[in-house]
């Protein structure tokens, strides 16, 4: 029994507190080019000073908050319905249906936010159609904006907003809505005295589980957002490669997952109230 | 291709396994003919792994890492291989088991002398230069009497702006950049001073608002695909993006000039890890590349010309023959090299880079 609970907690320490420790120790060391890896070692705060003096890495920052909040807002407005429409088809068709969601994990990630550059190119399908349809004739070009990125997020984190969604949605005791109908309560009041505040579990896990890893996002911006598109993913990146500058590099790394804890810890008491609540 | 990038991100921590009788190799992409990789295979009983990136930056962290595993990597001299080797991550050549170390022009060699004293510790295989690649047709439709042969084409906004609605990439590398920069202001390439590299961040900031985008490779595809109109960009790069357009189904003019103001000579060479398990299978994979009929047909594969003088008789004339690969010797004269500069200097530099490419 003692080994079955060790075991986690080995995983955590190898796996993670190992590996922090050492970005830690990176972090407080000092950039040397010379050396490989180019690390001098000390205990120097400097390269958190200058993530807090130099305004690239507080705007780079904010700019991620930005986008993966109203990365986080769309995918629950567009989720909320699809969660809500598949919770209330027939239960013959509900797998159908929530594999339909899930079918995308079945390619891979890169290869799907590849397949948007083809979409949103300069002549590429979207602008092919516009102009075929007659919408724009000479439309602005969407890859390389921030709308790219924005679109990118959206359509990569959908799934992760429509399953808690569903699995909070599916567990609402119907006979609620018919007593509050025989009430005399209209749709829109029973939706939302009812619905949504039963459904806020889900609403919380799934807007975090999209907002975590968004303000991070790395990939998406790097592929289809443009030379302007600030996110403090791609200024770890172009530390780390670009500058070969490690130490401030994990500085950024650290600062990160700080203030990521905040969010973090808000999921986990979701999470453990709504398991105390069955 | 970006895409490159990302998968050996992926790969960044599991390197190739180690054994006998095999070479490792990490290379750019599309960078030896693979048929003669398979003709030495065949000839040495060595396997080869060959392994493939598209920007010097993983390169570097992957050898600064320690223990990547390779035997032969493929940086450019300056300054990626000179930090590295500053670094001690090389090791020197035996050069008594390099019998085609012969072949070698030596004018290339010297210049890269200037970086590794002696050659002791790399061989050259390819150079090339830095200059404007351009949809013909698309230019002469903005700007009929557009100066392509000039750098004004991209640091002059009266010109550049002309193209922005058709797509302009510039490369996202300060080492190639801001040395341009330099060198359009009149400016010395190599300069490292503060108040010269303010002068050149201000030409690119000025025409900022007009690029698409700053990438390494992404330009290749774009340029090719019609995306862009416009890139400044490795001369093979844009020979690559020039032959798939004019395979491509609507054939698109691509075409490539090397800026009369001068251009950044970079040479990449072969060198092997301080790590690398077994010199000696690497050492013959060095002297493979040396040999005459690879370098050609390598040449043929790249449109970049090689540090191979032994290969020259072996080319058809419309690599040898041809200004844009091997250039006459007065547009020679205005070629420049850079050097590294201090870490404080790297840092400022790599600093100033990401201001202007965010718009700060």
């Amino acid at each position: 029994m003692r080994f079955v609970i060790a075991l986690p907690f080995l995983w955590l320490a190898v796996f993670f507190l190992l590996p922090f420790a050492l970005v830690l120790a990176i972090a407080l060391g000092s950039n040397a080019p010379d050396l490989a890896p180019p690390v001098e070692l000390g205990f120097s705060l400097k390269n958190f000073a200058l993530l807090f003096t130099d305004d690239l890495y507080v705007a780079a920052w904010l700019s991620s908050l930005r986008i993966a909040a109203t990365a986080t807002v769309v995918t629950l407005l567009l989720g909320y319905p699809m969660a809500y429409a598949v919770a209330r088809t027939s239960a013959r068709w509900r797998p159908v249906l929530l594999m339909l969601v899930i079918l995308p994990f079945w390619t891979s990630f890169l290869i799907r936010v590849y397949a948007w550059i083809g979409l949103l190119a300069n002549n590429g399908l979207l602008e092919q159609f516009l102009r075929w349809t007659g919408l724009a004739q000479n439309p602005e070009t969407i890859l390389g904006t921030e709308w790219a990125v924005q679109l990118g997020i959206v359509y990569a984190y959908l799934p992760f907003m429509v399953l808690p969604l569903y699995a909070a949605l599916e567990k609402l005791d119907l006979g609620l809505l018919e007593a509050a109908a025989d009430l005399g309560a209209p749709p829109v009041a029973a939706f939302l005295t009812i619905t949504l505040p039963l459904s806020l579990p889900g609403v919380v896990a799934g807007c975090l589980l999209v907002f975590i890893p968004a303000v991070g996002e790395f990939v998406i911006p790097d592929l289809l957002g443009g030379t302007g598109t600030l996110m403090i993913g791609k200024v770890l990146w172009d530390e780390f490669f670009t500058n070969a500058d490690w130490p401030l590099a994990s500085a950024v790394a650290i600062c990160l997952l700080v203030l990521l804890v905040g969010p973090i810890a808000l999921f986990q008491r979701q999470q453990a109230k709504s398991l105390e609540r069955k | 291709m970006r895409l490159y990038v990302l998968v050996s991100l992926l790969s960044l921590a599991a390197g190739p396994a180690l054994g006998q009788g095999k070479v490792n190799v990490y290379n750019w992409s599309d960078y030896i003919a693979p048929k003669e990789v398979e003709r030495f295979e065949k000839d040495s009983g060595v396997k080869v792994n060959y392994t493939t990136y598209d920007s010097n930056e993983i390169l570097d962290a992957k050898l600064k890492t320690g223990y990547s595993g390779y035997d032969v990597v493929v940086p450019t001299a300056s300054p990626f291989f000179v930090r590295q080797l500053a670094a001690n991550l090389y090791q020197p050549l035996d050069k008594s088991k390099l019998k085609n170390l012969k072949n070698l022009d030596p004018e290339i060699m010297t210049a890269l002398a200037k970086y590794d004293p002696g050659n002791a510790h790399a061989i050259p295989w390819m150079w090339g230069t830095t200059g404007i690649g351009y949809n013909v047709v698309e230019i002469k439709k903005r700007m009929p009497d557009a100066p392509v042969d000039s750098l004004r084409m991209v640091f002059d906004p009266a010109v550049v702006s002309k193209f922005k609605d058709c797509g302009v990439m510039i490369l996202d590398s300060p080492t190639d950049v801001l040395p341009a920069a330099l060198n359009y202001l009149g400016l010395d390439p190599d300069s490292k001073k503060p108040e010269d590299l303010a002068k050149a961040a201000a030409v690119v900031k000025a025409v900022r608002p007009y690029i698409r985008k700053f990438h390494s490779s992404e330009y290749i595809n774009a340029l090719a695909g019609g995306d862009i109109c416009l890139a400044f960009g490795y001369s093979g790069d844009i020979f690559q993006a020039r032959d798939r357009a004019a395979k491509a189904k609507d054939k698109r003019d691509i075409a490539y000039a090397i800026p009369k103001e001068g251009s950044l000579l970079w040479i990449d060479v072969a060198a092997i890890p301080k790590d690398a398990p077994d010199g000696d299978e690497a050492l013959r994979f060095l002297d493979f590349m040396m040999d005459p009929k690879v370098a050609a047909a390598s040449s043929a594969l790249t449109g970049y010309a090689n540090a191979n003088k032994a290969a020259l008789p072996l080319m058809p004339k419309s690599i040898t023959g041809n200004p844009l690969i091997y250039p006459p010797t007065d547009v020679r004269e205005r070629f420049y090299t850079v050097t590294a500069g201090t870490a404080e200097q790297v840092r400022d530099r790599t600093r100033l880079w990401t201001l202007i490419k965010v718009g700060r």
